[in-house]
């Protein structure tokens, strides 16, 4: 029997942690209790991409997109929408007084193209059958029965697909290396490890459309002729580890993967690897390593892994969301995905949009897009009116894109060219009140912290600068400073064994390339413009605004503030520990940072 | 309580599949950690022996991934996000709010043992940062207020 309407719920992490699960089962109660559960399909699905207004519900076939939904708001939206037909309007998403009731009206998703995240929010990714029913696993029976490896290996070099992991590698140049290598044991990698903090649009492929990643592996593997895969998946991710394991289990009981796949001979088989939190890991002849069971330490290249890669074996390595691309690509012909995007990166990109933002999540746009529209068209603006300072791509290994350049169209190339790099997609937003200096070192004290201490340019290089930085956000920077942080930067980046020492310095580079002005007041003027570097910054209060409120005073936890009630108060700058809890107190703008 | 150096049945049958497999190590440690919340000594030894691999070896696994923990955790493990979208939304504020609330440090146990405090990098819901975890539980969106009532709920 169809279904009169299907209401489907967010069930990615970020939306868990939002109540999502009480919403999807207060639904189903609630359908039982109203008497309409013989009609309406419910479905928990993947992430959305909007989790700045989660928990979402979207109703079919009407496609109402309902946001910020409690478990409380359930009664209402059965017995209206699905009984009495009319959209619950308090609960549509609303931008400037206008409602926006259906998804291709909403600006976060009018300018994306979604290949990667094609089924994330409309299916059940704990049912096999949804993904085929979207057409899945068409792929890898063309490539079963119709294709030759070579097909295969030619049609994504007509796509040219780049991988997404970071350093945009040709994706069939890696197939082509390790099918042309000698020896019968391959290996096929998925690196799930996704370190970069703030980045996790492998995370939600993975919660949203495990299959996506799955059938592209038993293709790599038909193509290049491995019979085993492997998933080295960190182990923060439980969510998407169980929606994988059952995935395998399922594509396992239908002929999909384990021996002779859909009757025609060729065995493959999957096995999941956990992560243990080293970012370094991430790089790939440390991921090896790590699934061999050792210290995941990095090895020179080459020898590639394309060539001797797990066990010294042939292996192919490549990021989820390289993954999630190659069924569409094989599906639908390479001709069609190469015409997306730019001629330098066919395609799309997911971006994980965050920081300072209005409409944080995840989106999905054709690479060549411009940053201005992504900042302001799909994420809304800078959030509460702030001013833009800064978009850092690339995490720690990439830097700083200014207003100047928002108009770049965006690719591999283009954001090289700029000083940063595409990096995994982690976008982060900055506003007026962020320091530069002060995120600079937050990157280096990442890289630090994550270097492996292999070889010495990365382990004490890196040290070196983030001792430098913590002496300028501390007041004692000198002029030469700067100076000395290039030359360390340089060295580091001809000498460090892997890509982890050898772009640790960027975020250096990029910064005090646009940012000089800001090194120059902290170290010259012993300021901090932002207000961050606690060293650099006072708490005043201004004594025509203060109305002696005393709110401040009882909040401070030192005691540094007194004064009467109802007249001006003042601070103990010896007392003070500049926590910021009076500026933060005071409803009449009394507090002023210098 | 159990007995730290027990392995239950499922655990010793979850070693001993494993055991013919390259690569083991980090699966089974993982697997302990799982059962105990941390990886004892008596633990490691325990792992040394099945699987015939050198304790300095093990060691030299547990202490070059963050993951691995060799002192037990407090009931509930509070997470802290120090990723990049959290610390940009005040993630270090909240983890200097928890460190006077429960007078313990990073890294530390509180004296009766039901909460320990950890800083982590990304959980992976940077859209709703900043974020924290107790016990596996995600919070987003949190603002220094909050902390207390999310202590409370899990004391
Ligand atoms: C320090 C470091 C960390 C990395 N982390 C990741 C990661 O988390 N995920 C990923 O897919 N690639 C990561 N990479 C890139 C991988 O080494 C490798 O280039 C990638 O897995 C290749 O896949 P692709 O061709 O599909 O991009 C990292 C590289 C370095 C140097
Ligand atoms: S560059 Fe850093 S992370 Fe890479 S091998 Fe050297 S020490 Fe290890
Ligand atoms: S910044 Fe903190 S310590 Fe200083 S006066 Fe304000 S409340 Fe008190
Ligand atoms: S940076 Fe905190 S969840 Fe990603």
């Amino acid at each position: 029997m169809a279904f009169r309407n299907y209401i489907l719920v967010c069930g990615g992490t970020a939306c868990e942690s939002s109540k999502s699960d009480d919403i999807y089962n207060a639904l189903i109660a609630e359908c039982k209790a109203q008497g309409v559960a013989d009609e309406v399909q419910i479905v928990k699905t993947g992430c959305f991409g909007f989790c700045e207004q989660g928990p979402i519900v979207k109703i079919l076939p009407e496609d109402s997109f309902y946001v910020q939904v409690k478990p409380e708001d359930v009664p209402e939206l059965i017995a209206e929408h699905i009984i009495k037909g009319r959209e619950v309007e308090r609960l549509l998403y609303v931008k400037e007084k206008k409602k926006h009731a259906k998804v291709e009206d909403i600006e976060f998703y009018q300018k994306q193209f979604r290949i990667v995240l094609r089924n994330c929010g409309f299916i059940d990714p704990e049912n096999i059958e949804e993904y085929i029913a979207r057409d899945g696993y068409i792929a890898l029976e063309k490539v079963l029965f119709e294709m030759t490896p070579d097909d295969v290996i030619n049609e994504l070099r007509t796509a040219g697909l780049r991988g997404r992991g970071g350093a945009g590698f040709p994706t069939w140049m890696k197939w082509n290396f390790t099918r042309q290598a000698s020896g019968d044991l391959k290996y096929i990698v998925v690196n799930a490890d996704e370190g970069d903090p703030g980045a996790y649009m492998d995370r939600s492929v993975l919660e949203g459309d495990p299959h996506s990643v799955l059938e592209a592996m038993v293709i790599a593997g038909r193509t290049v002729g491995s019979n085993q895969g492997f998933i080295y998946i960190r182990a923060e991710y439980p969510l998407a580890i169980r929606r994988l394991e059952i995935a395998m289990k399922q594509a396992r009981e239908m002929g999909l993967l384990g021996k002779n796949i859909l009757g025609s001979g060729f065995d493959f088989d999957i096995e999941i690897r956990l992560g243990a939190g080293a970012f370094v890991c991430g790089e790939e002849t440390a991921l090896l390593a790590s699934i061999e069971g050792r210290r995941g330490m990095p090895v020179p290249r080459p020898p590639f892994p394309a060539v001797k890669g797990l066990w010294g074996m042939p292996t192919v390595i490549n990021n989820v969301e390289t993954w999630a691309n190659i069924p569409v690509i094989i599906a639908k012909g390479g001709t069609w995905f190469n015409k997306i995007g730019t001629q330098d990166s066919p395609g799309t990109k997911v971006f994980a949009l965050t920081g300072k933002i209005r409409n944080s999540g995840l989106v999905e746009v054709p690479m060549g897009i411009t940053l201005r529209e992504i900042i302001y068209d799909i994420g809304g603006g800078i959030a509460h009116g702030k001013e833009f300072k800064a978009v850092q791509t690339g995490g720690p290994s990439g830097g700083v894109i200014t207003i100047e350049n928002l108009d770049t169209p965006i690719d591999f190339g283009s954001l090289t060219k700029l000083g940063s790099m595409m990096g995994s997609g982690g976008m982060i937003v900055m506003d007026e009140d962020d320091c530069i200096v002060d995120v600079t070192k937050f990157y280096l004290n990442f890289t630090v912290d994550e270097s492996c201490g292999k070889c010495s340019p990365c382990r004490i290089g890196g040290r070196s600068l983030a001792n430098l930085l913590e002496k300028i956000t501390k007041g004692n920077g000198e002029l030469a400073d700067l100076d000395q942080m290039l030359e360390i930067g340089q060295a580091m980046k001809k000498a460090s064994l892997c890509a982890l020492g050898q772009t640790a310095p960027n975020p250096i580079i990029s910064s005090l390339h646009y940012f000089r002005d800001e090194y120059l007041a902290h170290i010259v003027d012993k300021k901090c413009p932002a207000g961050k570097c606690k060293s650099l910054i006072s708490y005043y209060i201004l004594p025509d605004k203060c109305i002696g409120c005393t709110a401040c005073a009882r909040k401070c936890p030192t005691g540094a503030i007194t004064g009467e009630r109802r007249e001006v108060h003042v601070i103990d700058q010896a007392a003070c520990i500049k926590c910021g809890v009076c500026y933060e107190t005071c409803k009449f703008g009394a507090i002023e940072v210098r | 309580m159990k007995e730290e150096s027990a392995f239950p049945k499922e655990l010793i049958a979850f070693i001993d599949e494993w055991k013919a497999k390259p690569g083991n190590l980090i699966m089974v440690l993982h697997r302990v950690q799982e059962e105990f919340g941390f990886i004892s000594r008596e633990s490691a030894d325990r792992v040394a022996l099945m699987l015939d691999i050198p304790l300095a070896t093990i060691y030299g696994v547990i202490s070059f991934y963050h993951f691995f923990k060799t002192v037990k955790p407090g009931d509930s493990n509070i997470q802290v996000c120090l990723g990049t979208a959290c610390y940009l939304k005040g993630g270090d504020a909240l983890i200097e709010e928890l460190t006077n609330l429960l007078g313990v440090a990073e890294g530390e146990v509180t004296e009766d043992g039901k909460f320990s405090l950890e800083g982590v990098r990304c959980v992976g819901c940077c859209g709703l940062a900043p974020v924290l975890t107790v016990g596996g539980e995600v919070f987003g969106k949190v603002t220094k207020d909050e902390l207390p009532g999310i202590i409370a709920k899990f004391s």
